[in-house]
């Protein structure tokens, strides 16, 4: 995490907007069509580009039919490392913190299959994909290495973004050693793909030094100065749009190969370029769930208190490029143990480099976590919630530290009354439905941590009584543009219908990073600061001047609500915003807002989101085919701005959990290197039919520590939990307890 | 995606004429066809579009009893086509259990008779893949193979035909219609589809130029009408092809099947008539004894091709699974998750 600033917490208000579940604003556009997405930009004299990947994962590109492919009419062009003009930055260096190294033609190598080899560009999409394939290229190939058995292991100097490979507290091997049970246990999750609906997309223009970049971003203003960094130009000479996603998941939060090809084109040929990269190729330049082999140790005494937890994870990596799922931190600050080991090692792939995917970490390895717990638990002959309210943690377990607020004791208690948990039976294979369906239960426990980016906002009240508010916040579907605006018209005091809200573009307040689930939470607070600066601006104005009914006011206060100041301590003393600035001759009044995590909370206490979630499957028996057929699940995220639409992420969550559990996997072939499944008919995640009813509790929780506007985050949290709470359903039901994910047909009825 | 010539025929004969040139395809619903020509698997020099020649989109009632449906007939008109549901109900719910609506509005019969395999090496132009390209050599057989054939494969090809609504059609002893340069002829489906041998690039009878024009069913399918499912094992409930399908129907009398049908998909290249375990059924008592031993006889020849020993023994519990079922009857209507093992689940309407 970035450094920090100081947020004043003054003057918090939450009035009518925020709390109440309101549609998405953008909805409308979207069902109707009216949202304008990346790749429907088509400006004056587009180029088309398509990118041709490589179909081996390691050597030499050894020939292109480059005059084959420039002689296809329609062809433009034909980017190779032979006439690519030079870039201001060396794709092979990393640029700032979510920087990773890309494949922009640099050279002939080729790392990974689906890797950039070249560019087509055409003045047609059809003339561009054939010209891709009458490049028909050769290759010196070299041995692929793509499974846990063939890879390069290497001990890491850090997991994800910078963190340390491993974590210890107290003596694990003390801890063993008191332990009168010990269940140790290896889990396998493969690589997944983020797969968002709109695929990575770019139209790139340029206007002597100035580049407009049309192209979902889920870190608009970071990524400017990014993608200025590379063609050597000031970030504000770039201006990225990026008014609609369709899903990002953490793909289009990170710089690739592709973008920066396509704005080089755009630079070379003098024209804009379109390029929207198919569905097999997202499989490769753009991010990935590493794959992981996971192994836990739990030790636990008589009483079923943890003794020694020791998560250790393999997290695979490109050969090229590091970016370890911090899978094996998942076990870092969820459960009381005296001694807790989190350790990662690397492995060295043929593949593309794997980024953060929704709940990066936290996915896996809860996972792997919690069915250990179940196994714990089975081993003190405890049941599984019983088991983890005696290893409740009430500090932090890393660090000591207290949490800024944790009420995962309700989240158990909620979640079970309403799933209907107890009288379950310790014992697998008890239950069957009507139809003779095996039935069982699981459960799990989610934490997701509650960080804080950096962000700034602008609010203009206007003579009218409305207000523009500004940051470029992103909305990958998740609500953003409408939470946001909740908080912006609660710190304005002013109705949300008299909000103009204006975001998703780099000239406006850098609205941070929509990621790790502290959007909300980062933007949210800019904003609301924006917003009191703008009403203590006015309130100055009012309590000034003879003229006001708030002459004087100064130091009992107001309060702001409904486009209108109020005196403290006299109701009946008020006036309009209109009011105020019309008196004062001013046309508009405009406030300014930062947002990020203060420093000395920062310090003292743990920042999570909490969660419990129950599910029921039914196993047939004989065929070993899988339904999950209930999902609870009960959250404490802090003050939850929009229930209606972080129901709507909890959900998205819980499903992805369903998918990454059953359903979801890259299957590589073990020769090339090449994903063999790289399309959505392949590539499985559920449908409908798959997802039963669900509930999701929103469980009340005031927390004071992280930050004023109280606010924590949903939109990954509910991943964590659910996979390990099928997982042990599954177990429940058939007594098969599987290993590896996703858990298919035959290892039911052969396990 | 190649450049190819788009021929629009206003009648059969000259649908025929111009598909008889070499490099030819004929284009119907698409649904394969192009996915196949957007991923380089094939390229046709020249689409025949079928979809508006005249006469073959109904569904009809034969004076003999069978029924007819015209191979432009799509998926979606004939699984709720009301007769024709009520005739042949797994033929129905196998259709229902494939696929996604979208595409089954789109597919057609003919369409799905001829869909391509979905082995992922014959769709990758990159692997070597003899279906594709006589005497490349077969990626699949040291690949990703866990999905592949149990049945019927060569050590040239152990690709499966993914059709689901084949599978009860074959079973129902169906009838394929077919015009050509020579005019027409008709074969049973059984035969239609060709299983690899040492020329898997040969995945049926039809010539150069041959067209399907429609599909029978024999007056004494719809006997089986009482006892008929189609069950399907798949990774999700819809929009995956099947691991292992299997299509069972009984004639019972009293407490005595008269005769028995059984075809299995997603085991090898061709939908699967298992007719040994049907002769063990003929005479015997409907129970679970019988339909296990018939499970036997249906897989006996069977033997991995790869990481997939486990669908020998997943298709003989689903033989004997969906005998039961057939025996216990068939539903009045098609269930709400067509061809699946759960019947049915909170929340979800009972019927499709």
């Amino acid at each position: 995490m970035p450094d920090t600033i100081p947020f004043r917490a003054q003057n918090v208000r939450m009035g009518s907007s925020s709390g109440q579940p309101l549609t998405r604003r953008d909805g409308f556009l979207k069902v109707t069509g009216a949202a304008t997405y990346a790749a429907d930009n088509h400006p004056e004299n587009l180029l088309h580009a398509v990118v041709a990947v490589s179909t081996i994962a390691r050597g030499r590109v050894a020939s292109l039919d480059v005059d084959a492919a420039k002689a296809h009419p329609g062809v433009v062009e034909v980017i190779t490392p032979a006439n690519r003009i030079p870039l201001a930055l060396d794709p092979d260096v990393k640029v700032g913190l979510f920087g990773f190294r890309i494949e922009a033609l640099q050279d002939d190598r080729v790392r990974y299959a689906n890797q950039p080899i070249a560019l087509v560009v055409a003045e047609t999409l059809e003339a561009a994909t054939e010209g891709v394939r009458l490049l028909a290229p050769r290759y010196d190939v070299e041995q692929t290495r793509i499974s846990f058995g063939d890879g390069e292991a290497f001990e890491p100097v850090a997991v994800a973004f910078g963190s340390p490979p491993v974590a210890a507290v107290g003596d694990l091997g003390a801890g063993l050693a008191a332990a009168s049970h010990r269940v140790e246990a290896s889990y396998v999750t493969p690589a997944q793909y983020h797969n968002a609906m709109e695929p990575h997309a770019m139209v790139a223009s340029w206007d002597g030094d100035r580049l407009t970049l049309d192209t979902p971003n889920q870190a608009i203003v970071l990524s400017r100065a990014a993608f200025a960094a590379y063609f050597g130009i000031p970030a504000e000479n770039v201006l990225l749009r990026s008014p609609f996603l369709g899903g990002g998941f953490g793909s289009k939060a990170i710089m690739n190969g592709p973008y920066i090809l396509c704005i080089l084109a755009a630079r070379m040929l003098g024209r804009p370029v379109k390029m929207v990269l198919p569905r097999a190729q997202m499989f490769g330049p753009v991010g990935h769930r590493g794959a992981t082999r996971q192994t836990l140790r739990l030790g636990t005494d008589a009483d079923g208190r943890l003794t020694a937890l020791e998560h250790d994870a393999v997290a695979t990596t490109s050969s090229f490029d590091d970016f370890l799922e911090p899978a094996a931190n998942a076990s870092l600050n969820l459960y009381a143990s005296p001694t807790i080991v989190a350790r990662h090692h690397g492995l060295r792939l043929d593949i593309g480099t794997p980024g953060p995917m929704r709940a990066p970490g936290e996915a896996s390895g809860s996972a792997a976590l919690e069915s250990a717990m179940d196994e714990a638990a089975l081993a003190c002959g405890l049941d599984p919630l019983e088991f983890r309210l005696r290893n409740y943690a009430e500090n932090d377990p890393a660090s000591g530290k207290p949490f800024s607020a944790k009420s995962l004791r309700e989240c158990y208690a909620q979640g079970a009354e309403a799933f209907g948990w107890a009288g379950r039976a310790l014992e697998p294979c008890r239950m069957r439905d009507e139809a003779g369906q095996l039935v069982g239960w699981g459960m799990g426990s989610a934490i997701f941590h509650a960080p804080m980016f950096q962000a700034e906002a602008r609010a203009t009240l206007r003579a009218d009584g409305t207000a523009l508010v500004e940051t470029a916040g992103a909305d990958m579907g998740q609500g953003a543009w409408t939470a946001l605006a909740q908080i912006a018209a609660d710190g304005l005091g002013l109705d949300i219908d008299k909000i103009e809200f204006r975001s998703g573009s780099s000239d406006l307040p850098d609205g941070g990073v929509a990621g790790g689930s502290g959007h909300t939470a980062t933007a949210g607070s800019a904003l609301h600061n924006a917003g009191t600066d703008v009403i203590s601006k006015l309130t100055e104005l009012a309590v000034n001047d003879r003229d006001s009914p708030l002459f004087g006011a100064g130091n009992a206060g107001v309060d702001a609500r409904h486009g209108r100041l109020y005196h403290r301590d006299d109701e009946a003393r008020s006036e309009s915003y209109q009011s105020i600035l019309a008196r004062a001759g001013l046309t508009n009044l405009e406030g300014n807002g930062r947002g990020g995590r203060d420093p000395a909370s920062a310090e003292q206490r743990a920042m999570f989101s909490h969660g419990a979630v129950f599910a029921e499957v039914k196993v047939d028996p004989d065929l070993g085919q899988v339904k999950a057929t209930r999902l609870v699940g009960a959250f404490a995220a802090g003050r939850i701005i929009n229930p209606k639409l972080a129901r709507s992420q909890l959900y998205g969550g819980m499903i992805w959990g369903i998918s990454f559990a059953l359903h979801e996997e890259a299957l590589h072939d073990r020769r090339t290197g090449r994903p063999m499944n790289a399309d959505l008919a392949g590539y499985h995640i559920p449908v409908h039919a798959d997802i039963p009813d669900m509930e999701v509790l929103l469980i009340d929780e005031v927390d004071p520590y992280v930050n004023g506007l109280g606010i924590k985050g949903v939109g990954e949290i509910g991943i964590t939990g659910t996979v390990g709470a099928i997982a042990n359903a599954i177990w429940h039901a058939t007594g098969v307890r599987a290993r590896r994910f996703p858990i298919r047909i035959e290892d039911i009825i052969v396990g | 995606m190649n450049l190819f010539e788009y021929i629009r025929p206003a009648s059969t004969a000259e649908a025929v004429t111009a598909a008889s040139e070499p490099g030819a395809a004929y284009l119907a619903g698409g649904t394969n066809l192009l996915d196949l020509m957007k991923v380089g698997a094939i390229h046709p020099g020249r689409l025949v579009d079928v979809t508006r020649l005249p006469g073959l989109d109904r569904i009809e009632q034969l004076a003999d009893g069978g029924m007819r449906i015209g191979a432009m007939v799509r998926n979606a008109d004939i699984a709720r086509d009301p007769i024709f549901a009520k005739a042949y109900p797994s033929v129905a719910e196998a259709l229902l259990s494939g696929a996604s609506p979208q595409l089954r509005n789109a597919a057609t019969v003919g369409g799905n008779l001829l869909q391509r395999t979905r082995c992922a090496y014959f769709q990758d132009a990159a692997s070597a893949c003899n279906r594709r390209d006589p005497g490349a050599g077969c990626d699949a057989r040291e690949g990703e193979n866990r999905a592949h054939a149990v049945l019927g494969w060569s050590q040239s090809c152990i690709a499966t035909h993914p059709s689901d609504f084949c599978v009860p059609l074959v079973a129902l002893d169906a009838v394929v219609e077919i015009e050509g340069p020579n005019g027409g002829r008709e074969v049973p489906l059984e035969e239609f589809h060709l299983l690899p041998g040492t020329t898997p690039e040969r995945e049926n009878v039809l010539g150069a130029g041959e067209l399907i024009t429609g599909l029978r069913l024999p007056a004494d399918a719809s006997g089986f009408r009482s006892h008929a499912r189609y069950l399907k094992l798949r990774e999700r409930t819809s929009f995956a092809f099947a691991l292992v399908s299997a299509a069972a129907a009984l004639r019972i009398e009293g407490e005595t099947i008269r005769a028995a049908r059984l075809a299995l998909g997603g085991v090898a290249a061709k939908p699967w008539r298992a007719r040994a375990a049907e002769a063990l059924l003929t005479g015997a008592k409907p129970d679970a004894e019988i339909f296990a031993g018939a499970a036997e006889v249906a897989l006996a020849e069977a033997r991995p091709s790869g990481d997939n020993a486990y669908k020998i023994e997943l298709a003989k519990r689903l033989v004997k699974r969906a005998f039961l079922l057939a025996a216990a009857g068939t539903p009045e209507r098609v269930p709400a998750l067509p061809a699946s093992v759960f019947v049915s689940d909170t929340g979800v309407p009972t019927h499709a």
